[in-house]
């Protein structure tokens, strides 16, 4: 099956990243969210451009990749959360994200557009995962396990299959837009 | 007819599906989501290779995490790539040190910009690499996979973010 050969071939991937990379930069930048006013006014809740971006990638992205999955042609890729790894972890990225303005990906972006600051904060990201390199042995023994999440996934915790919670986030996605859409946002 | 392909910016919904149709190639022809922070945990990696070849190949992170140029890390470099690409065609390419919404709250201090940027940098990768992802990885990727730990980490990167940016602009941010 070519599909498997393409993906099991490491050169072929190493490009395929690499063109995946400039579309994904290209996209960020095009779409106004690689700028840091723009991050900030989001967190500042002035600016919805990047929930857009957001909310539509996670609506078309979901309906392909789960419809993908239904014919055959691809896996889900979930790993399981917890509240020592995934809730502190994600508060702690959060102060960094208002800190620096940008995240890893529109950093990156931004530098390329000639952000100079985001360089700094690409140099500050490598540091930082350094250190968690450096920690992690420590914080596996002691918070990253602690309060495991009961299912992998939003269809495992209500028991239900995939459909139902696709056309329910799909639906609240919509109305989310919708709705900033009125309020002139 | 090409007008488009220089426009300044996209809508953000144009945008945003481009990116969702994207993850839609990440699965096909590799198999995996799209997620950028990896790229910087192995960079680090590579970094502390090469200062002291011992100590990393004994750390446990970088048996998982590997330090070497795959998908994983090109396509980093396809971002700062393809974030040029855009700027050029678009007419907007600038280099930029101080945000002119950060010189307004803070000053127009580059030493001082770079600093904060560097520090909030760390917070960040710290953080990413704790939570198993960032804003693409957990943001996009995880969530539309329908990901409990994506949908609780994207909820605690903004909580976090929210809070933090009132803490440091107040009413400030013009």
């Amino acid at each position: 099956m070519p599909l498997e050969r393409i993906r099991q071939d490491r050169t072929v991937q190493a490009v395929l990243g690499l063109l995946f990379g400039v579309a994904f930069g290209f996209l960020l930048q095009r779409g106004g969210v690689a700028e840091y006013g723009v991050i900030i006014g989001q967190l500042l809740l002035t600016d919805f451009t990047v929930a857009k971006v957001m909310l539509s990638a996670i609506l078309v992205g979901m309906v392909g990749v789960h419809a993908m999955k239904a014919a055959g042609l691809v896996r889900l890729h979930v790993r399981e959360g917890s509240v020592g790894s995934t809730v502190i972890g994600g508060l702690v990225f959060g102060v960094g994200f208002a800190v620096l303005g940008y995240c890893p990906g529109t950093a990156a972006s931004a530098f390329g557009s000639g952000a100079l600051d985001a360089a700094a904060g690409m140099a500050g990201i490598v540091i930082g995962a350094g250190i968690f390199a450096r920690l992690y042995p420590a914080l596996e023994r002691s918070v990253l396990g602690r309060g495991k999440f009961p299912a992998e996934t939003l269809p495992q915790l209500f028991g239900v299959s995939s459909w139902p919670v696709i056309a329910a986030v799909a639906a609240m996605i919509v109305g989310v837009l919708a709705a900033l859409s009125m309020l002139g946002l | 007819m090409l007008d488009w392909l220089f426009a300044a910016t996209w809508s953000p919904y144009i945008a945003g599906a481009g990116i969702g149709v994207l993850v839609w190639m990440t699965f096909l022809l590799s198999d995996r989501p799209l997620g950028v922070s990896t790229a910087y945990a192995k960079t680090a990696g590579m970094i502390e290779k090469a200062v002291s070849p011992k100590s990393a190949g004994s750390m446990p992170y970088y048996r998982q995490v590997t330090p070497v140029v795959d998908w994983q890390w090109t396509i980093l470099v396809g971002v700062v790539i393809g974030g040029f690409v855009s700027s050029f065609a678009a007419g907007t390419l600038a280099l930029l040190v101080v945000p002119p919404e950060f010189s307004a709250a803070f000053g127009p201090g580059t030493l001082f910009r770079l600093a904060v940027a560097l520090a909030g940098g760390m917070i960040m990768g710290l953080g990413a690499r704790w939570a198993g992802g960032c804003t693409s990885g957990h943001g996009i990727s995880g969530t539309l996979q329908l990901s409990v730990a994506s949908w609780v980490a994207v909820i605690c990167f903004f909580a976090g973010g929210i809070v933090t940016a009132w803490l440091l602009f107040g009413f400030r941010f013009p």
